[in-house]
């Protein structure tokens, strides 16, 4: 299936729904690693949108790229109370160990504020985490 | 007039029949409810710091500059987003505001450059007013910290330029291009610091974004962010006047902002009742043709019009033009004589004009070129109602339910307009829309239309009588409404009529080609929608039936009972800014002004005692008839203001041998247009900013136009008009146009009660204005009708004679595009070229590829009278079958391929099908080489070196 049908079939499954944009915008994310200016413009169109309107949306939520990223993403805390417990101190390690290969992500709370510092890798929560447990978790993302 | 911003109440204007008396600063003051406190605080006088906030758009409550202390609420809520309520107490000053305004300023200011006295809204720029009135002195934050300078400026739109780094993200622009445009095409890109507006998507810059250049935007920001290039390059303006655009009939006013004689920027007036302070990339910017290096500034005569022009004095002009029109009147009769009044220039020249054709040539030979447009308007609403004109004004659409659009393009061909409407349809209203073409307002961001009625072109008749088929055969009429206000027995004989089976639109598909489905939900909902408002256009008039569908659309809104009250009526959109008042002028070859036939003998007596003539009782000749008269030999001498018939009207080579014919062509115009090519006395005209006078646009509205400058070829065209009159012999001694007004209202009885003062005074008014209706009349017919009893006209659908066959297999139909304006002598002489340089041809995509053709070919369209070529636009905008294309270039002149078949009532050109073949080409016709070379030697000018 070209990619062009599988945007069409998406769009597709959504299109009745009341609301329907964020759900496509997170199936084509799913789908194609991002939601590029192309896909933007067909939503819109599909949609009755402006292209304007869509891009809002799209850029307005870190986790919708614009371009395709193949590398795996380590989401690290860096917010008041991982900062407090310490995670600015592993910050150069991580930067190390993950190199070229390995995206870090900075996010601002994972919502576990009393066992940081917290990270995310896919859908998975990493508490509790040194220098060599975060260098781990990125060697092995 | 000075130059000072106009009042800003912060939030819109509500609308309640409950008052709310509440204190702000102690002082009480009364609101409708549903107020907020800061447009509460504005009327009566206070002035709370506000940014995000400005009255053209609703509340947003960003920029936290407007908090104010309410006794017994909690915090400092947001005035603009605070409804008033009955007895509050609002403090809008206090320690603990002035503390807060000042922190939230310091933070603006910390990410902003601070070079004002370099910047272009030195002066004008609220930022800088709220920083002065919240006494900021410093910002502790300093400047050092990561910001938002530096950024590159946008300067890809040709009129203003955007400079992300002056902005301060309060979303006025996005909110004006989606609230008052209905565009979308801004939006915020990112969140929090990472905030900037962006025009379309992260490619896109302004030019290449769906951003249509209304100008809204730049209004609306509070910054220089969004500033007029023409602002950047000469400053602030110092002073403004108020005064009318002299495009399309929507009739905006603006504020012409100079700078002594140089206009700096024109700026939608937001006591405009026309446009609300809208304007579209017409009006706003695309007036530096004014000062265009083509425009002819002086008289210009020649023997012949194989010769170069020389350029003569106005005395020399006038005296040699005198001197033809005497001897032709002499030898052919006065009847050999004529003219055109221009629908471009102003009731005072237009009312000239045609009397110096009656009165001084002393025939009835004037025409206008509404001939061209409207004049099916003009005959089938007076047929129907009892007046030539529309029945509402332009406010009017935000109380209509549903909205029947039929053979017009709003969006395009009157974009403030189609804004108002795309407003109201984003409220709920429901779109009808009957056009062969799918136009935006069918399908366009945050717009769809409940039903598209793709008719084959030349079937308006046939699908509207289908549409009152299933109104009256399902028992939808309003019997007593007709009861009341239409004549009954008419009624029956037309509701027999149009209930005939073969009026069904099952029976009418096979002509329409629409699915009768579509038209029986449509009539439904036309019918019982609640108030039914029609609006149309030259998709309607310019047919060999135009006259029949003007007065089936006046049937249906009578059959409805749509008409007589706010939110439903019949609404034509005027093409040109004055051609309503130029049919109101007298402009016909059958009418003295206020539409009365020259027939009627008291009225002519009338203007025979004013004006010390005596009349021709005889109508005369309309354009087409004095061009078939010339080739006969009978037809001599033409005097055109302000219009170009060779390229605006239909079968260009008949045009000119018309002209070609004539012994005397006059020219008044500000170029050296297509149809001077034939003339041999060029009279240089003078543009709408540097004369006095009025326009009427589609509802009516006599607006005044005012003199921002002199006029740069040396006097306006009512003056020039007046000495020519007065070197054939006349005796004119108008020192003013308000002098032609007051001669106008004292010989109309619909304009008895209009003055320059009183326009002064009110800026602007519908007629009637009589002692009928002394305040004017926006909505008419609202106690009856003006012929007294509505008239149901039984409409038979004829087939038009220009069919499609084996050589034309194609239908041709012709429109307008945004950034252009009919014939384009002032656009294309604009930066608006950017937009549309040339004109392309629209087909189907299967038509196309039959034919060999991809986009961007060149093609060859040719119909039984002509051909010319032009590139093909390939896209399903257009069914099969069907081709468009726009008549806005002379390299293209699509005219050259349009017929002479033309409306049976009133001669109105067939402009909207032609029968037409495409093919595959690789230059332009033999005609167009032919012309253009024509042209390049028509045009020459001697120059001679002027003698020290």
């Amino acid at each position: 299936m070209s990619r062009e049908q599988r945007l069409s079939e998406i769009i597709a499954d959504h299109q009745g729904r009341e609301g329907p944009l964020l759900p496509i915008l997170h199936d084509v994310q799913e789908e194609f690693g991002c939601v590029d200016e192309e896909a933007e413009r067909v939503i819109a169109l599909a949609l009755n949108l402006s292209r304007a309107d869509v891009h809002g949306v799209v850029s307005f939520y870190h986790d919708f790229h614009t371009k395709a990223d193949s590398r795996p993403v380590v989401q690290i805390c860096r917010a008041e109370s991982c900062k407090a417990r310490g995670v600015e101190a592993l910050m150069e390690g991580a930067v190390r160990a993950a190199g070229e290969r390995v995206k870090l992500a900075d996010v601002y709370c994972l919502g576990l504020c009393s066992s940081g510092p917290n990270a995310r890798v896919g859908d998975k929560l990493h508490a509790r985490l040194d220098g060599a447990a975060l260098n781990k978790l990125i060697e092995n993302a | 007039m000075g130059y000072e911003r106009q009042a800003d109440f912060g939030t819109p204007e509500v609308k309640s029949d409950q008052q709310v008396t509440l204190t702000i600063d102690g002082r009480e003051v009364t609101v409708p409810a549903g107020t907020t406190v800061m447009r509460a605080a504005a009327e009566c006088g206070g002035s709370i710091p506000k940014l995000c906030a400005t009255d053209s758009l609703n509340q947003f409550g960003s920029c936290r500059l407007c908090l104010v202390e309410i006794e017994g609420a909690r915090g400092t809520p947001a005035s603009c987003t605070t409804p008033v309520g009955p007895g509050m107490v609002v403090h809008t000053q206090t320690p603990r505001l002035e503390k807060l305004r000042k922190g939230v300023m310091e933070l603006y200011i910390s990410d902003h450059p601070l070079d004002c006295l370099t910047c272009s809204a030195n002066n004008d720029c609220e930022l800088q007013d709220q920083a002065a009135n919240v006494g900021l002195r410093d910002v502790r934050y300093g400047y050092q910290g990561e910001n938002h300078m530096g950024q590159d400026v946008d300067t890809s739109n040709p009129y203003f330029d955007f400079s992300p780094d002056k902005c301060i993200v309060c979303s006025r622009c996005v909110r004006a291009c989606g609230e008052t445009q209905g565009t979308f095409a801004l939006t915020v890109d990112g969140r929090g610091f990472a905030s900037k507006i962006s025009a379309g998507q992260s490619g896109d810059d302004f030019l290449s974004s769906e951003c249509v250049s209304c100008g809204a935007c730049v209004q609306a920001c509070p910054t220089s962010a969004l500033m007029e290039k023409s602002v950047v390059e000469h400053g602030k303006p110092e002073r403004a006047v108020v005064t009318t655009c002299a495009y399309c009939g929507v009739g905006c006013t603006f504020r012409a902002e100079m700078k002594g004689e140089q206009l700096v920027r024109m700026v939608p007036w937001k006591d405009g009742k026309a446009n609300r302070g809208h304007s579209c990339v017409k009006g706003r910017f695309a007036w530096g043709y004014a000062n265009h290096q083509d425009r002819i500034l002086k008289p210009m005569i020649r023997d012949s019009i194989d010769q170069p022009w020389q350029e003569v004095s106005w005395e020399e002009a006038l005296s040699y033009t005198a001197a033809k029109i005497k001897s032709i009147k002499e030898t052919y009769g006065a009847r050999a004589l004529g003219g055109i009044t221009s629908s471009r220039c102003t009731n005072e020249e237009t009312f000239l004009v045609q009397k110096l054709i009656r009165g001084g040539f002393g025939s009835n030979n004037v025409d206008t070129c509404a001939r061209v447009c409207h004049s099916p308007t003009g005959f089938g609403l007076s047929q129907a109602f009892g007046t030539s004109a529309g029945t509402q004004d332009f406010d009017s659409v935000m109380d209509a339910d549903v909205i029947l659009l039929i053979g017009a393009n709003p969006t395009d061909g009157h974009p403030v307009f189609a804004s108002r409407m795309k407003r109201r349809l984003r409220q709920g209203a429901k779109l009808i829309v009957i056009d062969p073409r799918r136009i935006d307002l069918v399908r366009s961001p945050h717009i769809n239309a409940e039903h598209h009625l793709p008719l084959q072109p030349g079937t308006n008749v046939a699908v509207l009588t289908s549409i009152a088929h299933v109104i009256v055969t399902e028992g939808l009429a309003d019997e007593a409404f007709i009861r009341e206000r239409c004549d009954w027995d008419e009624y029956q004989d037309w509701a027999r009529f149009v209930s005939d089976e073969k009026h069904s639109p099952e029976y009418l598909e096979a002509v329409t080609k629409v699915p009768a489905e579509t038209v029986r939900q449509a009539a439904r909902l036309y019918a019982t929608g609640g108030n039914g408002a029609i609006y149309y256009g030259l998709g309607v008039t310019e047919h060999s039936q135009g006259s029949s569908t003007v007065m089936a659309i006046a049937n249906l809104a009578m059959v409805t009972g749509n008409i007589g009250r706010r939110g439903v009526g019949v609404n034509p959109l005027r093409g040109q800014n004055n051609v309503q008042g130029s049919c109101d002028m007298g402009s016909f070859p059958h009418e003295l002004s206020g539409y009365r036939h020259l027939s009627d003998s008291a009225t002519r007596q009338m203007f025979e005692k004013d004006w010390g003539v005596s009349l021709d009782p005889e109508p005369g000749l309309r354009i087409p008839n004095m061009l078939d008269a010339a080739v006969d030999g009978t037809f001599r001498a033409i005097y055109i203001q302000g219009e170009d018939i060779l390229q605006s009207d239909p079968d260009t080579h008949h045009v000119a041998a018309g002209l070609a014919a004539m012994d005397l062509v006059i020219v008044h115009d500000l170029f050296l247009n297509e149809t001077a090519n034939y003339a041999t006395v060029f009279l240089p005209g003078s543009t709408f900013l540097e004369k006095d006078g009025t326009f009427t646009n589609a509802e009516r509205r006599i607006q005044p136009v005012r003199k921002v400058m002199e006029p740069a070829n040396g006097y306006a065209d009512w003056e020039i008009t007046q000495m020519l009159a007065n070197a054939i012999g006349c005796d004119w001694n108008y020192t003013h146009p308000s002098e032609i007004l007051d001669e106008i209202a004292r010989l109309t009885p619909t304009f008895t009660g209009v003055s320059w003062e009183r326009l002064e005074r009110e800026g602007s008014l519908q007629w009637p204005v009589n002692e009928k209706f002394p305040d004017g009349s926006p909505i008419m017919h609202v106690d009856g009708f003006v012929r007294g009893k509505g008239k149901f006209v039984v409409t038979e659908y004829v087939p038009t004679d220009e069919r499609t066959g084996p050589r034309f297999p194609l239908l041709l139909t012709t429109g307008r595009i945004l950034s252009q304006y009919n014939v384009g002598a002032q656009t294309r002489r604009t930066a608006n070229v950017v937009w549309h340089h040339e004109d392309v041809l629209e087909m189907h995509p299967t038509d196309a590829e039959n034919r060999g053709l991809a986009d961007g070919s060149w093609a060859r369209l040719a119909s039984r009278t002509g051909e010319t070529t032009l590139r093909v636009v390939v896209t399903d905008r257009v069914a099969p079958g069907v081709v468009y294309t726009t008549f806005h270039h002379p390299a293209t002149q699509a005219n050259v391929v349009t017929t002479d078949y033309s409306d049976w009532a009133t001669n109105c050109p067939e402009y909207k099908v032609t029968a037409v073949q495409v093919t595959p080409s690789n230059g332009p016709s033999e005609w167009q080489e032919e012309y253009n070379a024509q042209a390049e030697r028509s045009r020459r000018i001697a120059h001679v070196e002027p003698a020290e």
